[in-house]
């Protein structure tokens, strides 16, 4: 603090602007320590070749969009992009109209043995992928369903469950209990209940639980690498782990091709934001 | 409109008995208040009446006919809640609307019929400038207006409401209160109202239940469970200041309470001698005097204690100092009376409004 700096409001306005300063380099190395290796990746993806294997420069002289070029036009990527698309959108839409089936009845409806439920749902997604793959590949197979999308797609909706069901059931829970009993009196089913009344004003929860939902069937490597086959129905993820030749890795190719696959969820998240904010019961009740 | 009729409900939930056994019949058209203190149950049975919740034994009876198992929308209830629960994702008009949109296809109106019927309801609330906004642009009378025409605009046959006003400020809550008296007065549904605040129970109902730990202490019209409550714990908990009850002993020709004594012989021959009595006065009944009355007929030296002006006059607690410890009192002072905490004053105790009640049972002696 400096001496004499006057009264007691510039003190405290020295030390309000300390903490501040304090607060930014805090964000500011945090965000750095986040985003370091994307911000490497995005480096690497405009080198040329020559520039990728020589340190320094650490920035290029001169970008190239020659990564951008063969992954976009000359590799199956973009086809994976769609495939991953149509994947996690149906994984997303299966999970949440089960979990919201599933997540009111466990939050609302009387059923007995809720904490067992609970529990069981949830002891499913505690079993490490790599213990189910092989039987589930058999199944698959049995199926007639290996190396199709719908296998993948399906799989990540099971798999994703547990989360989109406790999320859910939280947030119904969170929604004033009188407000279903006003629908219930007012004369609905309690289906009615929900699709009228509790879904709507759930819209946050549903819209966490949807992001998060496609974030993993986007991002999941190991059931997707497993149950496909062929070029034309890999996922994204699958497709650049697939990227490296026999005689070498393409780095650049690499770092464009995952900063692709990065940016639509990037931007889903950045949209979604909005309804993330909770504050749609306002006004509800009193409080 | 209908009778509404409870037959031996009991309630359990998991290992806990809510409520033990209640009977209870609400004539048609009757506004019936339920009061109790919170946790006696009341918010149970009114769940149980509108359907919410299912009774683990005995019936309940619309115009007689069983509706125990029913599911609340085919019981034609309405149910108003201390919170309102208003759909915050409608607008006014789609709240007052909803009830009529999910009614079972053979009640269903049309779009214009509905249109009708919610412009007839908002009218009648005072809402038709409202009908556009969202719950949270209301303010609290509003929100209760709003709760009220959704309830109303179905015309259910039983009318049903969990402490509706207790969230509203005081001069809204007498307002309400006064509202809510015109529209039982028009519409004559049968209403069941549930309430913690006696002092609504006594000005809004044609009859009413006092119930404790789930059990029905006393039904009557507000006047009789006044002048004649059946047991200590109505005679405490109904009325404003409580009444005060002292602990007293027969004692010859005396009723005998700390300094208190007062002739027996109103209520006399069924007393023996020093048997113990518990002996309840409305604090009306106590007049409170300035100090010079002291030592007159039937007056008791005191203390003042706590001094509650209530407008007209004052609720003055006196401490007594006896030989068998303190005695405290609550009374009225005197018209023109103006004293002061620690002021020495004289209480009489006016014969004529004794309530004596067994310390046993603490049922009231002489029930008829």
């Amino acid at each position: 603090m400096m001496p004499g700096a006057g009264g007691n409001g510039s003190r405290g306005g020295i030390r309000r602007f300390g903490v501040r300063g304090l607060a930014f380099c805090v964000l500011i190395s945090a965000g750095l320590f986040c985003l370091g290796p994307v911000l490497w990746q995005a480096v690497t993806s405009v080198k040329s070749d020559q520039d990728l294997v020589r340190l320094p420069p650490i920035l290029p002289e001169q970008a190239t969009a020659s990564h951008y070029e063969r992954v976009l036009l000359q590799s199956p990527l973009a086809r994976s992009l769609v495939n991953s698309a149509v994947v996690a959108a149906s994984a997303t839409t299966v999970s949440i109209v089960v979990g919201s089936f599933c997540a009111f009845a466990l939050a609302r409806l009387p059923i007995a043995g809720k904490p067992v439920i609970l529990g069981l749902v949830l002891s499913t997604s505690m079993f490490p992928p790599i213990a189910v793959i092989s039987p589930l590949y058999l199944l698959m197979r049995g199926l007639g369903l290996r190396d199709t999308l719908v296998a993948v797609g399906l799989t990540h909706a099971v798999y994703a469950l547990p989360l989109a069901v406790w999320l859910l059931t939280s947030f119904f829970r969170q929604l004033p209990r009188e407000v279903y009993y006003a629908a219930r009196v007012d004369g609905c089913t309690p289906l009615r209940a929900l699709l009228s009344v509790l879904l709507p004003l759930a819209r946050p929860g549903l819209a966490v639980a949807a992001l998060l939902v496609f974030i993993y069937s986007w991002n999941e490597f190991m059931f997707a690498l497993t149950l496909t086959a062929s070029d034309s129905i890999r996922t994204a993820p699958v497709a650049v782990a697939l990227f490296p030749g026999l005689y070498e890795i393409p780095w650049g190719d690499i770092a464009a091709a995952s900063l692709v696959i990065t940016l639509p969820v990037a931007g889903l998240a950045a949209l979604f934001q909005r309804h993330i904010v909770a504050g749609l019961t306002a006004g509800s009740v009193k409080g | 409109m209908a009778e509404v009729r409870l037959e031996r409900i009991s309630k359990w939930f998991g290992a806990t008995n809510v409520l033990p056994d209640v009977s209870l019949t609400i004539g048609d058209g009757e506004l019936f208040a339920i009061v109790g203190p919170s946790g006696c149950g009341k918010s149970t049975l009114l769940h149980l009446l509108a359907g919410l919740d299912r009774p683990t034994s005995g019936r309940i009876l619309f115009d007689g006919v069983d509706v125990t198992g029913l599911e609340p929308r085919d019981r034609d209830v309405a149910l108003v809640f201390q919170n309102y629960a208003l759909y915050p994702h409608m607008t006014v008009r789609d709240n007052l609307a909803f009830p009529l949109r999910v009614a079972s296809r053979k009640n269903s109106l049309g779009r214009p019929q509905i249109e009708d019927e919610v412009r007839r309801v908002a009218g009648f609330l005072g809402l038709e400038s409202l009908l556009d906004r969202r719950p949270g642009e209301l303010s609290g009378g509003q929100r209760q207006r709003v709760a009220l025409g959704r309830a109303l605009i179905r015309k259910p046959r039983v009318f049903l409401m969990d402490e509706p006003l207790s969230n509203l400020d005081a001069q809204l809550r007498a307002s309400m209160r006064a509202e809510l008296r015109r529209l039982h007065e028009e519409l004559k549904i049968t209403t069941i109202y549930v309430t913690h605040d006696q002092t609504e129970a006594m000005t809004l109902a044609d009859r009413l239940a006092v119930l404790n730990q789930g059990r029905v202490q006393q039904v009557d019209q507000p006047h009789d469970i006044y002048e004649r409550p059946a047991n200590l714990f109505v005679a405490g908990f109904m009325g404003y200041p409580p009444m005060n009850l002292l602990e007293a002993r027969v004692e010859g020709e005396m009723l005998r309470a700390g300094p208190i004594r007062l002739a027996k012989s109103r209520v006399a021959p069924m007393f023996s001698l020093h048997q113990a009595v518990m002996l309840g006065i409305r604090p009306e009944a106590i007049v409170v005097e300035p100090a010079e009355k002291i030592g007159e007929e039937g007056s008791v030296a005191g203390v003042i204690r706590l001094i509650e002006p209530s407008g007209t006059g004052a609720w003055i607690t006196v401490d007594f100092r006896g030989q068998d410890g303190p005695t405290t009192v609550i009374g009225t002072a005197v018209p023109g009376f103006v004293p002061k905490i620690r002021d020495s004053v004289a209480v009489v105790v006016q014969q004529a409004t004794l309530h004596l009640f067994d310390p046993a049972t603490g049922q009231r002696f002489g029930s008829a």
